[in-house]
């Protein structure tokens, strides 16, 4: 096989070839301005029917309580590592030690704190790294509440593969890209939230 | 000669066939407009967006060029990033090899189903029906390929295969096949159902498919990006995944995924970024399947490489914006052109990768319009490559003895032989002007007699003026 595409490039060979990103013109950052950054973040995620609130370090704990209480949620899932003072009391917060499958899928949600956000298109990245756990405990549950640190939301779309590069190890992580609510186009093409994945997105920027 | 064992869908009428009786089904007409004007509108908005789409465009087409200039040291690498990361790679020149592949790993785990992610590879290879020959269910877990499933019909466009059914048809469909009679039409409900149908498959099924859209060679990563969550429950739950991707798919750096993930989503679904998108790399301790199989597929695609005007076809991301944009899809749909590809990348995908012989019609199902070229996030100059492929179809046709005898060819050789020289075409011209006569009309001749008429039954002809331009100026210059 590899012998017939060797002999294929050279005979379908034009003799325009351009060497990639010697002439990349695309934008790699925005302009830096951090706080315009944030509100467009903000902004984007909440256009996909997400929603999204804010607030401090001190606050975690607090603001989660809060939203878990409008959700109605009572036993959420979390990464073995979350820090216990994110967690309110009240609520019941099951560590993913390996659980089963089930009982993750029986949980009224997840609880998880992510990678980085791309301001430009409302995408939050989930690597498996700090307080994110296994992949499956962010797509079972019907509900997912993501905490996000201001300081990890990237401008653009190329410089959140730029960073990621920076924190790549061997054997490499699993990444996950997140952007809304699961949803589907497939019914006449218009934009449905809520299918397979959680069907409910909350998101806190800490600040 | 190439065999249509692929692509193809069996006994699929020509091009112009299909097309007729597509244009009589008022409902699928309907359907096909609203669903293509929606997503054009989606599109043209988030595209617009982007200050520099062009750049992005430009960096895709340098790209996927890098590539297929050095796909197969890209391959190579491929392999050796995957195998270090703990999975297999298997390569498969043709369908045949591919699923004889799939379906022997699939046995190997003793599992008599397969949960499926949405893949276009697959549905090329026809592997759901291989794997029924071995005795393997396949269950499709994207929402539209559940729906194409269920009704037993074929896909009509890459995207969103169901794009041809409206909410009641496919309201109806659930209601008797997951025995829902009180369901409505409304899509959340139809979503909420598909959601419960498949949620036991997810849990219990250890085997999935899926295929890629981009895999990255220096670190050996696969990326498959989705809306529904059904990519992420079939990459993540099951104990073993077999991926089956063709070789134009790989991106040489990681990133490269910063320009593609930016052109794929736009031009695909009209959003700035799609849902879900799974980036995974071998396997990994604790998290997903512990067993990972790529196989990588040629299937005539070498020889598309081999080709230097048709190489270009192999940028294809798959995203569809050259479908949603095409007058000629927007009014026949996409079961007319009879391939797992429609539209004009179809047009131009099929006939390449079957052979120009089994698809002869495909490269005539377009008016030349150029939209598709406008709105190609990888610049494919499909107008192009249609042209030369016409070439092909005739050049082929006349190495046939019985070409000597088709009027079609034996009028144009005769019209190339009397219009190579000034004499012998201004003869012809005022032999025109005066056989012409009976069949003008207000300057243009509606129908024409012979051979012209096949052409004047669809479009008019201008008549040849009273006066040529030649004429006109040794008039003029005699005046001087």
């Amino acid at each position: 096989m590899l012998a017939k595409i060797r002999t294929a490039i050279n005979t379908g060979d034009r003799g325009d070839f351009h060497e990639a990103h010697t002439s990349a013109t695309y934008i790699t950052n925005d302009d830096g301005n951090i706080a315009v950054r944030i509100e467009l973040f903000a902004h984007r995620v909440a256009e996909y029917k997400a929603w999204v609130g804010r607030c401090t370090t001190e606050g975690i704990a607090q603001a989660i309580a809060e939203r878990l209480t409008i959700r109605g949620k009572k036993r959420m899932v979390i990464p073995v590592d979350l820090p216990a003072g994110w967690l309110p009391a009240g609520i019941e917060f099951v560590r993913d030690t390996q659980l089963d499958r089930t009982v993750i899928a029986g949980m009224d949600g997840v609880l998880s704190g992510a990678a980085l956000g791309i301001a430009q298109t409302g995408t939050i990245v989930l690597d498996g790294g700090a307080y994110q756990g296994r992949r499956m405990i962010s797509l079972l549950p019907d509900y997912h509440l993501c905490i996000i640190r201001a300081q990890d939301i990237v401008g653009v779309v190329p410089e959140a593969f730029a960073l990621l590069a920076t924190t790549m190890q061997i054997p490499m992580q699993p990444y996950t890209f997140i952007s809304g609510p699961s949803a589907t186009s497939d019914i006449e093409l218009n934009r449905v939230e809520g299918v397979h994945g959680p069907r409910t997105l909350d998101v806190f920027i800490v600040e | 000669m190439k065999k249509p064992e692929s692509v193809i869908i069996e006994l699929a009428p020509r091009f112009e066939v299909g097309a007729k009786s597509a244009l009589q089904n008022t409902q699928l007409r309907r359907n096909m407009g609203k669903a293509t004007q929606t997503i054009r509108g989606k599109r043209a908005s988030v595209v617009d967006e982007l200050s520099d789409w062009e750049s992005l465009r430009v960096a895709g087409q340098h790209i996927k060029d890098d590539v297929l200039q050095h796909l197969d040291t890209y391959l190579v690498q491929l392999e050796d990033a995957i195998t270090r990361a703990g999975g297999h790679v298997h390569w498969a020149k043709d369908a045949h090899e591919a699923n004889e592949i799939v379906t022997r790993l699939i046995h190997a785990t003793g599992s008599k189903e397969i949960i499926k992610v949405k893949s276009l590879t697959t549905d090329e290879i026809r592997l759901n029906e291989a794997l029924e020959l071995a005795g393997i269910t396949a269950i499709e877990t994207d929402l539209a390929e559940l729906i194409i499933q269920l009704a037993h019909e074929k896909s009509s466009h890459i995207l969103v295969p169901a794009i041809h059914k409206n909410r009641s048809e496919i309201r109806a469909l659930f209601q008797k096949s997951m025995n829902l009679p009180d369901l409505t039409d409304e899509p959340t409900e139809l979503a909420a159902a598909a959601r419960q149908f498949l949620r036991e498959k997810f849990m219990s099924v250890r085997v999935a498919t899926s295929g890629a859209n981009f895999a990255i060679a220096e670190t050996g990563s696969v990326c498959v990006v989705e809306s529904e969550g059904n990519g992420r429950m079939c990459l993540t739950m099951p104990e073993v995944l077999i991926s089956v991707m063709g070789i134009e798919k790989i991106l040489p750096r990681w990133q490269d995924l910063g320009v593609f993930m930016q052109l794929l989503p736009r031009s695909s679904t009209g959003e700035r970024m799609n849902p879900y998108t799974s980036i995974w790399t071998g396997v990994h301790a604790n998290d997903g399947p512990q067993e990972f199989h790529l196989v990588l597929l040629d299937n005539g695609r070498s020889d598309v490489l081999a080709d230097a005007v048709g190489r270009q076809t192999l940028h294809c991301i798959r995203c569809s914006a050259c479908i949603n944009v095409c007058p000629v899809y927007e009014r026949t749909g996409g079961h007319a052109y009879g391939s797992v590809y429609p539209g004009p990348i179809g047009a131009i995908l099929t006939p390449q990768l079957v052979g120009t012989a089994h698809a002869d019609s495909l490269p005539y199902a377009s008016s030349l319009c150029g939209a598709c070229y406008d709105v190609c996030p990888v610049r494919i100059n499909i107008p192009e490559v249609l042209v030369h492929l016409r070439g092909k179809v005739v050049a082929e046709k006349q190495t046939q003895p019985q070409s000597w005898f088709d009027g079609e060819n034996l009028g144009m050789k005769a019209m190339a032989a009397t219009f190579a020289h000034r004499s012998t075409y201004e003869l012809a011209q005022h032999a025109g002007q005066l056989a012409q006569w009976p069949f003008v009309q207000e300057g243009y001749i509606e129908h024409g007699p012979g051979l012209l008429g096949k052409w004047t039954a669809m479009r008019d002809f201008p008549a040849i003026p009273p006066q040529s331009f030649r004429d006109w100026w040794r008039e003029r210059q005699r005046d001087e």
